[in-house]
């Protein structure tokens, strides 16, 4: 039985982030990862840029080559985990073996939403997930000579798909449910921005309706219909609903969990010996206090490193996570973390500025002196200040404008903290 | 490792710092080629912030567990362990402003011509950081990062 | 608005092919002389409003500007020099009185250029101070008419008891600059580098800033008209205390700083109220004669228990010598004579210019004048007004002096470009003004380590010199006028210098 110290199933952010934590520690324990894809560790995001032609596909490569044996790991590519014996230790493989473990991350990630649709099983639907799913689609691209295509969702990875389509010359139409792109990180105005921008670079939006079936043509996508009956003619279809924490594994070895992997600060799990870090975990998130899955990546690489160091024994603590997102449309820079929209009487202070010529636009939210979140479009540059004052959770009140400046900087902060930051010493005490 | 500190009791907000900046990571090295022929891809890795008649250059920290490195999904930002070095290598870098999104100092410049991010690299090829070198007014030295004092 | 007939001073020239619109120079002038034109991206210059202190030209990164003086030019009127034709022309404008700064703008004689020093050849050998000692260390005090000496012991020990002494490394100080005229970290480059170099600089008639105490020792502090600051911790905290009578720049007036310069650290400094004009009244309301003086330098001893010297501060005006032997006979144990080119922060241009003589002549007569009443050892003398260089301190020693003040020479080494606006406050060096934005431009340990360059380097030509003479100590070249000669004064200014003509 091929045992380890540490095991690790999963391959993307939060498994490189606790392999390097690990070996921060413990440079000796042996040290295993299974990987259900079979590439070497790329850059999940990176997909939409090579579907668009932006970059080599060499460029995806997340850590040089020679990273697992530099970290003296044991890399199981192609090597799906099928069932945890928490009570064994063991992970059984789809390659027929037990892998022993004295210290297992589950790190499997999320798992694209497929929306019961008819037609869904046509050649020419695609989900846009993994590496596997961009060459799929370029090679689909291409062989078909697909002219069109039908995006299914407005949000994140739906607008980034929309992007490579558009920048491979496709005609690309979006379909949203919601009343507008972009509903979960960004609020009205910054929606507008981005539904404008789209507009400019060619891509037709259709908010507030969506695909009621995918139609095809000798087993090909040839178009859809949407719910008010109007039908688009396509060659491919993208589905870009959602992404769900991919709990499977968890779930059936009766580990605990939501919507994702429950765990500590710690990123302990339920069950001994037992962490996950990534977008299959859900942890605590520093504005609500709640934990909630936040699948993204800053956020993977973070948990990874705690559950690293604590798989190694050494004594890392998340402080808790924050929602945050950086995208751009048609050139278009938008960020945004923590709430970006909330009901107007829910007690949170609200300043805003929208210099509709520059599309330029900026949001901050206060709840009792605390800056909980903010939107910026055009003018990013102060973003991470913005960030960095969400999560050290200081009073900003009476910064009141000068939170939507450009010229926002640290000499308008807190002294102390300030002296910190100055020091290299971070936005979290 | 030693950094940049600045001493805000002297900056002057002449902004020589960023022009030296600039100037020292074009290609051309020349201020008036660069300003010339490279303007669009001219960014300056350093920012004088400013309150009042109150100043300071501000430039990457290079923090502990420094957050863009956590936060690069290209794996353009990397820090050394051992030395707390982080490294930008604009070759990786797509410019999707995650680090922007993330650095607490906004340290992170955005090179919109090169469309990647740009940090302050301590100017690593020259005897001494340009910016520190051509402070005017002594504003610029450099300190241990753990014993830089606030500006 | 409408045109005015007053035309701009200077040209700001500014190379199209090497400016890069980088905006420093919009930044740096607080004279508003540049502006960014983002539509055309470049920068233009509204010459008028330039004072010439070429603060853009140095920090211009490019060398792109050239700051020139270009004075109009009218049809040469022979009596009418375009400047004063100028003059009238803002006066009709204003109605108010020109306003002036720094020292004498006239093209006046500088009799320094006329005098020359001695060397020695073969018969009086010179002194190389690279191999042989050269001591500059000057005393400043009253001096006993003799010395008695103590026999009894194994060694011979003094039995005078010496009057206060101030010790200086070289007979050179800082003249008296207030906190106010001038920025607080141009007060303290000076007071740093006063201690570092082992010499004195003068707090001027503003007070002691708190951050400024520990300068004490280091430090004269001034009791002028106006006593702004003057209590009994202050003439404790310093290593002598000045009355200042009155100043060289401008004989008979008093002081005037603008409320504009008095913010919050002046005023608690001076204790005036923020904002309000610090005027010192011309003549000391308690002085009208050298017996109030003698009061005033009695109590200011008591003050400090008789163990500080007292110095008295006087412009050099027409009869200069019979003040100066009135002040020494009231008590004063250092006399400081300024000259007419001495500066000063803000001045009436036409005192400025007209009123008071030259040191130089002051000096001699002073110093003849105490000599043949007996009473030169009661005081020290020191000079100043317009020092610009080692030699001209030399021959002030030679003419006189125990030691010289400098002012101007010393501004200019921390940047000053003798724009001579200080009295608007908007001193783009970050010297003479108290404005936030601009005093952060002169970081005092830049500007202490300029201050003591320039005058170890003062230090080292000094000794050159005296050790071309065969002189190694300075003791032996105060009043030495034998190693002067002038060239090209008349007789009767031969006469009152003391000195004789080249070649004689």
């Amino acid at each position: 039985m091929p045992d380890s110290k540490y095991l690790v199933i999963g391959n993307s952010a939060a498994a490189v982030g606790a392999v390097e934590a690990i070996r921060a520690i413990d440079p000796e324990g042996s040290l295993t990862i299974l990987s259900r894809e079979s590439e070497p560790v790329y850059s999940r995001p990176l997909i939409s840029y090579l579907l668009g032609g932006k970059v080599e596909p060499a460029a995806l490569a997340y850590r040089p080559a020679g990273f697992y044996r530099a970290m003296g790991v044991e890399a199981k590519l192609g090597v799906s985990a099928t069932a945890i014996d928490p009570a064994a230790r063991t992970v059984a493989a789809y390659d027929g073996q037990a892998y022993g473990y004295d210290r297992l991350l589950i790190a499997t990630g999320g798992r694209p939403i497929v929306p019961p649709l008819e037609g869904s099983e046509l050649a020419g639907v695609f989900s846009f997930t993994t590496l596997a799913d961009a060459r799929a689609i370029e090679t689909f691209i291409t062989e078909q000579g697909v002219g069109s295509a039908v995006v299914i969702g407005g949000g994140l990875i739906g607008l980034k798909s929309v992007e490579a389509l558009a920048a491979r010359g496709l005609k690309v139409s979006v379909v949203e449910l919601a009343e507008r792109v972009l509903s979960i990180t960004l609020d009205q105005a910054a929606s507008a921005l981005a539904a404008e921008a789209l507009a400019e670079s060619g891509v037709e939006l259709i908010t507030g309706n969506t695909v009621e079936r995918i139609h095809g043509r000798a087993g090909v996508v040839s178009g859809v219909t949407l719910a008010d009956g109007r039908r688009l003619d396509c060659g491919l279809v993208i589905l870009a609903i959602g992404v769900a924490p991919d709990t499977s594994l968890a779930e059936t070895a009766g580990i605990a969990t939501d919507r994702g992997i429950l765990v500590d600060s710690t990123m302990a799990t339920s069950a001994p010996g037992i962490y996950a870090a990534g977008d299959v975990a859900q942890a605590s998130e520093i504005i609500s206090g709640q934990k909630r899955s936040i699948p993204i990546w800053p956020l993977a690489v973070a948990q990874g490193r705690v559950a690293g160091a604590a798989m190694a024994g050494g004594d890392a603590r998340y402080p808790g996570g924050l929602a945050m997102n950086s995208v751009e449309i048609g050139g278009l820079a938008f960020i945004s973390a923590g709430l970006t929209t909330v009901p107007e009487d829910d007690g949170l202070v609200q300043l805003s500025r929208l210099e509709p010529e520059t599309k330029t636009y900026r949001k901050v939210m206060l709840q009792d002196g605390k800056l909980v979140g903010y939107v910026l479009v055009g003018a990013v540059e102060r973003a991470g200040i913005l960030t960095g004052l969400i999560q050290s959770g200081i009073q900003v009140a009476e910064l009141g404008e000068t939170l939507l400046s450009d010229e926002l900087g640290l000499i308008h902060l807190d002294p102390d903290y300030r002296a910190r930051l100055l020091a290299g010493k971070g936005a979290v005490a | 490792m030693k950094i940049i500190q600045a001493i805000a009791q002297y900056c002057m907000n002449c902004r020589l710092c960023e022009i030296n900046c600039m100037v020292a990571h074009s290609s051309s090295r020349d201020i008036i080629t660069a300003f010339r022929a490279e303007r669009e891809r001219l960014t300056s890795r350093v920012t004088v912030e400013q309150s009042g008649p109150r100043t300071f250059p501000v430039q990457c920290r290079f923090c502990q567990d420094a957050p863009c490195a956590v936060a690069c999904m290209t794996g353009a930002i990397t820090q050394d362990p051992a030395t707390g070095w982080v490294a930008h290598d604009p070759d990786k870098c797509v410019g999707c402003w995650m680090c922007v999104m993330v650095c607490p100092n906004g340290a992170m410049a955005r090179d919109v011509g090169g469309h990647v991010t740009s940090k302050c690299d301590l100017c690593a090829a020259l005897d001494q950081p340009a910016c520190v070198a051509g402070c005017p007014n002594g504003a610029l030295v450099l300190a241990e990062r753990d014993e830089v004092e606030n500006a | 608005m409408a045109p005015r007939l007053v035309q701009p001073e200077f040209s700001v020239q500014r190379d199209g092919e090497r400016c890069i619109a980088c905006g420093v120079c919009v930044r740096q002038c607080a004279n508003q002389v540049h502006s960014y034109h983002p539509e055309y991206e470049e920068v233009r210059a509204a010459a008028e409003r330039c004072v010439g202190c070429h603060r853009c030209a140095w920090l211009c990164p490019t060398g792109a500007l050239s700051i020139i003086h270009t004075p109009p030019t009218y049809r040469h009127g022979g009596h009418w020099s375009s400047e004063a034709i100028s003059n009238v022309y803002k006066q009709a404008d204003s109605g108010g009185v020109l306003l002036g700064a720094m020292g004498n703008s006239q093209p006046v004689p500088v009799y320094w250029d006329h005098l020359l020093l001695n060397a020695s050849q073969v018969t009086n050998p010179s002194i190389d101070p690279l191999r042989e000692p050269m001591e500059l260390k000057t005393f400043l005090g009253r001096k006993p008419d003799q010395v008695e000496l103590e026999m009894s012991g194994p060694e011979p020990s003094l039995a005078t008891t010496l009057a206060p002494q101030l010790e200086l490394s070289m007979p050179i100080m800082f003249s008296a600059m207030s906190y106010g005229a001038i920025s607080y970290p141009a007060c303290k480059s000076l007071a740093m580098a006063a201690r570092e170099l082992g010499t004195l600089a003068n707090s001027g008639e503003g007070g002691l800033h708190p951050d400024f105490w520990d300068f004490g020792p280091s430090m004269i502090v001034q009791v002028a008209s106006g006593r702004f600051g003057v209590t009994p911790d202050y003439l404790g905290a310093a290593a002598a205390v000045e009355i200042k009578i009155g100043q060289g720049a401008k004989p008979g007036i008093g002081g005037h700083l603008p409320g504009e310069k008095v913010d919050d650290s002046v005023s608690r400094t001076r204790m005036i109220p923020v904002g309000s004009d610090a005027l010192s009244p011309a003549p000391h309301h308690d002085i009208y004669s050298i017996e109030d003086l003698r009061q005033l330098i009695y109590s200011l001893k008591e003050a400090v228990r008789y163990r500080k010297p007292i110095s008295v501060k006087i412009a050099a005006v027409h009869n200069v010598a019979a003040i100066a032997s009135g002040i020494v006979r009231a008590g004063a144990d250092i006399v400081a004579i300024d000259g007419y080119k001495g500066g000063t922060g803000a001045a009436p241009a036409m005192i400025r210019d007209n009123v008071g003589i030259p040191i130089e002549f002051a000096l001699a007569a002073v110093d003849d004048r105490l000599r043949s009443e007996g009473i030169r050892n009661l005081a020290s003398v020191v000079a100043c007004g317009g020092f610009r260089c080692s030699a001209d301190v030399v021959k002030a020693l030679a003419l006189g002096a125990d030691a010289v003040y400098i002012g101007t020479a010393a501004l200019i080494a921390l940047g000053c470009h003798m724009c001579q606006q200080c009295f608007t406050g908007k001193c783009n060096w970050g010297i003479a003004t108290q404005d936030p934005y601009l005093t952060r431009r002169l970081n005092p340990e830049i500007g202490a380590q300029r201050l003591y360059n320039l005058l170890s380097g003062w230090a080292h030509e000094i000794k050159e010199m005296m050790g071309g003479m065969g002189i190694n100590a300075v003791e032996s070249l105060r009043g030495n006028r034998h190693h002067l000669r002038a060239w090209g004064l008349s007789d009767r200014e031969l006469k009152i210098l003391g000195i004789s003509a080249v070649g004689e």
